[in-house]
C-alpha cells in the first residue's frame, strides 16, 4: 500500500458544494406545511416568575400556539448532566442543568420563557410582544467573589451557596519546594473568553411523521448521536424512531455541542403536538444569550523557583465563572487546572478551583476550553521570575521543558477524561529552537529592538509554550463501504463543522483501497447512516474518528484481497489493490474493479460458505486508552503606539507538533483560524455585563470579531512526534492556534512599552487599547 | 389587517421573477425561502458580517438590510449564478478552492459576492487592498490568510485569461 495521499495537501471534496451555494444548512430545510417558532426571552437576569399571560398572542392571526413551562407536563425536566463529576478525592460538586423553559424562576437574562409557533417567523416575532410577563426580580449574582459572600443571593435555592463546584489537586508537596525556594512570586491574574460566534448561528428543525412514528430533526450539533440517544428518551420513543441529522453546520467551536438546549428540547415536543414540522433559527441578538459562552477567571497564584530559574512548584487557587448552570461538569476549569502545567517540569502542584453559579448565560468549552486561561497564568509567571533572576524569558523556558526520554510524562492530577494527566509523548524543545530561529529571536533582541527604540518605535516580542490535552475518548466508529459503482461510501458519527473531514477521512480510505480521494464519499453528523458515536470536540476527530475509518478501510481492503484471490484462485500476496481494482503482480490485464467485487460479495442467488458477511464493507470502532498530548509554540512581534495603544503585529510565528500529518493543508487552516480566534481573545471579544447581568455588546456591531485588518499573516511551522497511543500517530490540533495568544501579547506588549521600568504588570487578558490605556496611566501615577 | 402586499418583479441570475411581498419583507428572506436560492446566508441580520452579500445591478449590498420591494426591477446575482456552468467555477471560486479559502463554508457566499464586484473594479490589487475590501466580511473559521492568497491568485488568472 502507497501513501499516495495520506501526508498530502490533497483540495478539499467538500468544497464545491459550498462554493457554489448547493451544501445544505440548517435554514435551508424547507418542509410542505413548516411552522416557525420564536422564543420569549426574559429581559432581567434573575426573578421569579409571577404569571405569563399568552391570551393576546393567540388572537394574532397567524398563530397557532404558545406554550409556556406549564404546558409542557410531565415532558419538561432539566436537561442531562453530560460530564459527570471525575474522581477526584474531596470533590464537591452542585449539579444544575438548564430547563426547557423557564419555570417559577429565571436565573440569566435570556433564558426562555415560551415559544410561539406561528405560520411565518415575522408573525411569530411579532407575537413575542403580545405576551405579558409579570415577573419579581431578585438580587443579582454577576461579579465571582460577591458571589461567594454569605449574604449573596442564590442563583439556585436550593444549593446552600453558589459554589457550583469545587475541587483540590496536588502533585508533589508544594509548601516543602517553596520552603526550598530562591525566589517565591504571587500575583492575581485574570482572564476572559469571550462567545464562540460562528458565523451560522444555532437552529433547529423537527419533523414528526405520525404515521410512521418517526422523528426526524435537523439540527446544528456537534453531537448528533448523543442528541438522538437523549430525545428519542425523553420523547418516549425507541432510538431507531428518531433521525438527527447535523447538516454542514457553519461553525462550531465548542458551544454547538452543548446539550440539550431548550430549542433543542421543545421543537421536536411543538413538532409532535401539532403533526407538522416546524423550524427555529436563532437570531444573532438571542445567540449572545441563548448560546453558551466560555468567559472568566481569577486566578491567585505564585511559583517557586531556585536560583537558576528552576520550578520547584506551583500554587494556584481559581475562581471559575460557570454561570446559571453547569450541565458541563469540571470540563473547563479542569482544564485549566490541568494545562497550566505545560510543557515544563513542575515537580509540586498545588491548585484548587471554586466555580461559581452567576446569574450570566451558561458556560461551557469554547475552542481552548479553559486551557488558554491556565496557559496564560504559567507563562505569566515565568516572565515574572525571569525578569527578577535577569534570565532571558525563552531561556527560562527552555531550562524548565520536559526532557524528551522523560515520555511518558506522568502529571498525576485528574483530566477533563477521569485519567491522571500523562503526556504519551513529545520532543519540546526543538519546537522552541525552531520559532526562535523562525521569529529572529537573537536578531531582534540584539540589533533590531534597540535601533527601533532609538527612532522611538514601540516594538516588543514575546513566545509562550503550550502543551494541549486532545483525541480523548470514549470512541468513535465508521462504517466502509465498497458500492457496485466502485466508489466507496463511509459514514461515521462525528458532526463536521468545517474541519475538512470530507476530505481528511477520504485519503485515508483512498489509500487503503486505491482509489481516487475523489471517489470516496463521506457522511457525518446523520444517526440513520451511522448509529454510534459521541462527536466532534476536544480536538479528537482526526484522532479517534480518523483512526476508525483507517480500521475499517483495512478490514474492507483485506476483504477486497481475499474475494479477488478466490475468483483468481491465486494467493492474496499476489494481487495488487490500485486504480479502483485489484490485479495480479506483474499482470495488470488480469483485474476485478473493486465495484464488480463488491457485487460478488452480495449474490442473488446460490450458496455462500457458512459464516459469510454480504457486501465488501466493514465497520470499526477505535477507543484510545487516554488523550494525545500535542505541544506548540507560538511567538510574535508587536508594535504600539504609544499615544493611542493601537496594536500592529509585524510578525507571528507558529511551531506546532500534533503527530503525524494527514493533510497539512487542512491543518494549517485551523492553526490560522485559531490564531485569529487567539487575537480576538487577546485584542478586544469580551462580553460586557452591567451588575444587573445585562450583557452590554450583544450585538456584531459592538462585540467585534477580528477582520482581516485584525489577522496578519502567519508563519507556520512543524515538528513530528508520533503519538504512541494510535496507529495512526496523529494528535488533535484544532485548538492549538487559540490557546496561548494571550500570553504572547501580554509579554511583547510590555517589552514593547517597556512596562517594567513603569512597574506595570499586563496581568490581564483581553488588552484592549482602552484597558491598556487605564492600566498604564494607572501604573504610572 | 392583512399587512399590506406588493407585486415585485426582478431577475435573479439572469431569470426573470415575479413575487408578491409583504412591505417588511427582507430581501435575504425573500431570495432564501420564496425564490429557494438558499445559498446566499444570513449570519447577523443587522448588516456587520457580510454573508448575505449579493451583487445589486453589479454592486454589492447586504441583502438582509434590503427590502424585497427595494429590489423590484433590479437585475440580482447570487453565489448560485457565480460558476460559469457546474463544472467550471468562477475563478474566484477556483482559486479559494486551491487555497483552502474556507472551512465551513458559511461565510463564503457573501465573500465570493464581495470580491467579485472588488475584483472586477480592481483588477490589480495589493495584498492591503485586498484585505481593506474583505474587512467586511466576517470569517471566523479561516483566519483570512488564505482567503487573501485566493484572491491575489484570482485577481492574476482573471487578468491574464479574461
Amino acid at each position: 500500500m502507497t501513501a499516495r495521499y495520506f501526508g498530502a495537501a490533497v483540495r478539499r471534496n467538500e468544497d464545491s458544494r459550498l462554493l457554489t451555494g448547493q451544501a445544505l444548512f440548517i435554514d435551508d430545510v424547507e418542509l410542505p406545511g413548516m411552522l416557525h417558532a420564536a422564543f420569549l426571552r426574559s429581559q432581567v437576569a434573575h426573578a421569579r416568575i409571577r404569571k405569563i399571560d399568552v391570551s393576546k398572542a393567540l388572537r394574532r392571526p397567524g398563530v397557532i400556539a404558545v406554550y409556556t413551562a406549564a404546558d409542557l407536563g410531565a415532558y419538561w425536566q432539566a436537561g442531562p448532566l453530560l460530564v459527570p463529576a471525575p474522581p477526584i478525592p474531596g470533590l464537591i460538586f452542585n449539579p444544575r442543568m438548564q430547563v426547557p423553559l423557564a419555570k417559577d424562576k429565571v436565573r440569566h437574562a435570556g433564558e426562555p420563557l415560551a415559544v410561539v409557533v406561528a405560520e411565518s417567523r415575522y408573525i411569530a416575532e411579532d407575537a413575542l410582544d403580545d405576551l405579558l410577563v409579570d415577573l419579581d426580580e431578585l438580587p443579582v449574582v454577576v461579579e465571582l467573589e460577591p458571589a461567594l459572600a454569605t449574604d449573596a443571593a442564590l442563583v439556585h435555592d436550593d444549593v446552600a451557596s453558589n459554589v457550583a463546584s469545587h475541587a483540590h489537586q496536588t502533585k508533589g508537596d508544594y509548601r516543602s519546594a517553596a520552603a526550598k525556594a530562591a525566589l517565591v512570586l504571587k500575583r492575581r491574574f485574570h482572564y476572559e473568553h469571550g462567545i464562540s460566534s460562528p458565523i451560522e448561528t444555532r437552529g433547529v428543525v423537527a419533523q414528526w411523521d405520525a404515521r410512521a412514528r418517526h422523528m426526524t430533526i435537523w439540527d446544528t450539533t456537534q453531537a448528533p448521536v448523543f442528541v438522538r440517544n437523549g430525545l428519542a428518551a425523553i420523547l418516549g420513543l425507541g432510538e431507531r424512531q428518531v433521525r438527527v441529522i447535523a447538516p454542514f453546520v457553519g461553525g462550531g467551536f465548542g458551544p454547538k455541542i452543548m446539550m440539550f438546549y431548550p430549542e433543542e428540547v421543545t421543537l421536536p415536543w411543538i413538532a409532535m403536538r401539532l403533526n407538522r414540522p416546524v423550524k427555529w433559527i436563532e437570531d444573532r441578538f438571542e445567540h449572545f444569550f441563548a448560546t453558551t459562552h466560555e468567559r472568566g477567571q481569577i486566578h491567585d497564584a505564585e511559583i517557586a523557583l531556585d536560583r537558576d530559574g528552576r520550578i520547584l512548584g506551583v500554587k494556584d487557587v481559581f475562581l471559575h465563572d460557570t454561570g446559571a448552570y453547569n450541565p458541563y461538569g469540571l470540563t473547563v476549569p479542569l482544564n485549566s487546572q490541568c494545562t497550566l502545567l505545560g510543557p515544563y517540569v513542575i515537580p509540586a502542584y498545588d491548585s484548587t478551583f471554586t466555580a461559581v453559579f452567576t446569574n450570566l448565560p451558561i458556560v461551557t468549552p469554547y475552542r481552548g476550553a479553559g486551557r488558554q486561561h491556565g496557559v496564560f497564568v504559567i507563562e505569566r509567571l515565568l516572565d515574572l521570575a525571569a525578569h527578577e533572576l535577569k534570565i532571558d524569558p525563552t531561556e527560562i523556558r527552555r531550562r524548565n521543558l520536559i526532557p524528551p526520554d522523560a515520555f511518558p510524562y506522568r502529571n498525576e492530577i485528574i483530566y477533563q477524561d477521569f485519567q491522571p494527566l500523562e503526556y504519551d509523548s513529545g520532543n519540546y524543545e526543538p519546537v522552541l529552537d525552531k520559532v526562535l530561529a523562525a521569529i529572529g529571536y537573537d536578531r531582534f533582541v540584539r540589533h533590531e529592538q534597540p535601533s527601533l527604540r532609538a527612532q522611538g518605535r514601540c516594538v516588543g516580542i514575546g513566545v509562550a509554550c503550550y502543551v494541549e490535552g486532545t483525541g480523548i475518548g470514549p470512541y468513535e466508529g465508521a462504517k466502509v463501504q465498497v458500492q457496485s459503482n466502485g466508489k466507496v461510501s463511509v459514514a461515521t458519527g462525528v458532526g463536521t463543522q468545517g474541519q475538512g473531514h470530507f476530505t481528511s477521512f477520504a485519503q485515508i480510505v483512498a489509500d487503503a483501497l486505491g482509489v481516487d480521494v475523489r471517489d470516496v464519499d463521506i457522511v457525518t453528523g446523520d444517526t440513520d447512516q451511522f448509529y454510534w458515536g459521541a462527536g466532534t470536540f476536544a480536538s479528537r476527530g482526526a484522532v479517534v474518528a480518523g483512526n476508525a475509518v483507517s480500521a475499517a478501510s483495512q478490514a474492507v481492503r483485506n476483504k477486497a484481497l481475499k474475494l479477488a484471490a478466490e475468483a483468481f484462485e491465486c494467493s492474496e500476496q499476489d494481487l495488487v489493490v490500485a486504480d479502483g481494482k485489484v490485479s495480479i503482480t506483474g499482470i495488470p490485464e488480469k483485474f476485478i474493479r473493486l465495484g464488480e467485487l463488491a457485487q460478488r460479495a452480495n449474490p442473488m442467488r446460490g450458496a455462500v460458505t457458512p459464516g459469510t458477511e454480504p457486501g465488501l464493507e466493514s465497520t470499526q470502532y477505535f477507543g484510545p486508552a487516554k488523550g494525545a498530548t500535542a505541544n506548540g509554540v507560538h511567538a510574535a512581534v508587536i508594535e504600539v503606539d504609544p499615544e493611542t495603544f493601537d496594536l500592529k503585529i509585524l510578525k507571528y510565528v507558529v511551531v506546532h507538533d500534533c503527530g503525524t500529518v494527514i493533510n497539512p493543508m487542512i491543518l494549517e487552516g485551523q492553526i490560522h483560524g485559531g490564531v485569529a480566534q487567539g487575537i480576538g481573545n487577546a485584542f478586544f471579544e469580551k462580553l460586557s455585563f452591567d451588575e444587573q447581568g445585562q450583557l452590554l455588546n450583544a450585538s456584531l456591531a459592538d462585540y467585534l470579531l477580528p477582520t482581516a485588518l485584525d489577522v496578519p499573516r502567519m508563519e507556520l511551522d512543524h515538528t513530528v512526534t508520533p503519538s504512541p497511543l494510535n496507529p495512526l500517530g496523529v494528535k488533535g490540533a484544532g485548538e492549538a492556534g487559540a490557546i496561548p495568544v494571550g500570553a504572547v501579547f501580554a509579554q511583547a506588549i510590555e517589552d514593547a512599552l517597556q512596562l517594567k521600568r513603569r512597574k506595570v504588570e499586563l496581568n490581564e487578558i483581553p488588552l484592549s487599547p482602552s484597558r491598556l490605556f487605564d492600566l498604564i496611566r494607572k501604573g504610572d501615577t | 389587517m392583512p399587512p399590506e402586499r406588493h407585486d415585485i418583479a426582478l431577475t435573479v441570475n439572469g431569470t426573470a421573477y415575479r413575487g408578491s411581498v409583504e412591505s417588511r419583507m427582507l430581501l435575504s428572506d425573500f431570495l432564501r425561502h420564496d425564490l429557494r436560492l438558499a445559498g446566499t446566508h444570513v449570519g447577523c441580520e443587522h448588516g456587520v458580517c457580510g454573508a448575505c452579500t449579493v451583487l445589486l445591478d453589479g454592486a454589492p449590498v447586504r441583502s438582509c438590510l434590503m427590502l424585497a420591494v427595494q429590489a423590484d426591477g433590479h437585475a440580482l446575482v447570487t453565489v448560485e449564478g457565480l460558476a460559469l456552468d457546474p463544472e467550471r467555477l468562477h475563478p474566484i471560486q477556483q482559486a479559494m478552492h486551491d487555497h483552502h479559502g474556507l472551512q465551513c463554508g458559511y461565510c463564503t457566499p457573501g465573500i465570493l459576492m464581495t470580491m467579485t464586484a472588488f475584483l472586477s473594479e480592481n483588477p490589480s490589487p495589493s495584498e492591503d487592498d485586498i484585505r481593506e475590501a474583505l474587512s467586511g466580511n466576517l470569517c471566523r473559521c479561516t483566519g483570512y490568510q488564505n482567503i487573501v492568497d485566493a484572491m491575489l491568485d484570482a485577481a492574476l488568472t482573471m487578468r491574464t485569461s479574461p
